[in-house]
């Protein structure tokens, strides 16, 4: 019998602690009026019921560049508000991620100590190194941005101090 | 020690940054699996490892009955956004300054 590890490579974990409570946490990563504050700065639209529809749309800059109007499309698995939030997503960039499919992303927000919520990010991309690369940060530099340690540094800065980072491709 | 303190800390360490080299490598490691690729006893890869998850910079997380090991680049990446970026924007900078300081005296 061998071992397949596949899936221990392609699986990634991306955790930060904010300053924040987990309900703003969770509005920050569920509504379209938080999450076009920091990161790639799309809106972000949520029918937070398994099943129910997940997009981000485009900003009126990222369209003059040439992406469509929805970047991302994907589908809710689970929505435990402020807890746990399951949803699946496919990027709509171009060909090639279009073909890489759908991967699967959970979001963990557990309260800690001293007013800090622990935010973990487990992006399974499994089959899909094209998306890894992106959402790892490995394709910093060609345009792509750096991915989740740039999205929940930049979350981070939004929360604790009310002004984000900003994009630098 | 602030979670700076513990990031810097952590990557003071040759070991440590070996293992995150293993991890940047290949992600979702056991203890055992780590262990294997250094000369050293499990006790002092397993103080490293505490080490490293202190900082942020190793998560674990139960798979069946495994305990693997995740690289977490998000701390680096903090240290990036609000150290390296302030220094090297100046720099940077600096150097235009001087560029056209050059240029007008010429």
């Amino acid at each position: 019998m061998t071992t397949d590890t596949t899936n221990y490579q392609t699986v990634q974990v991306h955790r930060v602690w904010i300053r924040a409570t987990p309900e703003a946490i969770w509005d920050a990563i569920t509504k379209p009026e938080w999450t076009e504050r920091y990161g790639y700065s799309g809106r972000a639209e949520f029918d937070l019921r398994p099943g129910g529809a997940y997009r981000s749309l485009a900003t009126a800059e990222q369209k003059q560049h040439g992406l469509p109007d929805v970047v991302v499309d994907g589908e809710v698995i689970e929505a435990d508000p402020p807890r746990r939030l399951v949803h699946t997503m496919r990027m709509l960039v171009d060909d090639e991620t279009i073909e890489a499919g759908f991967t699967r992303l959970t979001y963990e927000i557990e309260p800690g100590e001293g007013g800090a919520t622990r935010l973990t990010v487990i992006h399974d991309v499994s089959d899909a190194p094209q998306i890894a690369a992106v959402v790892g940060g490995g394709a910093a530099g060609t345009g792509a941005g750096g991915g989740w340690p740039f999205i929940l540094s930049d979350l981070k800065s939004l929360l604790e101090t009310g002004e984000a980072l900003g994009y630098q491709p | 020690m602030t979670d700076d303190d513990r990031v810097f800390k952590a990557l003071a360490d040759p070991t440590r940054r070996f293992l995150l080299d293993q991890l940047f490598e290949r992600d979702g490691r056991t203890l055992t699996e780590l262990e294997s690729q250094v000369d050293m006893t499990r006790i002092g890869v397993m103080k490293h490892l505490r080490v490293l998850e202190d900082a942020g910079l190793v998560v674990t997380r139960r798979q069946g009955r495994e305990k693997l090991h995740f690289l977490n680049p998000v701390p680096i990446r903090l240290i990036h956004d609000r150290w390296i970026d302030k220094y090297t924007e100046r720099q940077v900078s600096a150097l235009l300054e001087l560029k056209s300081e050059l240029e007008d005296t010429a």
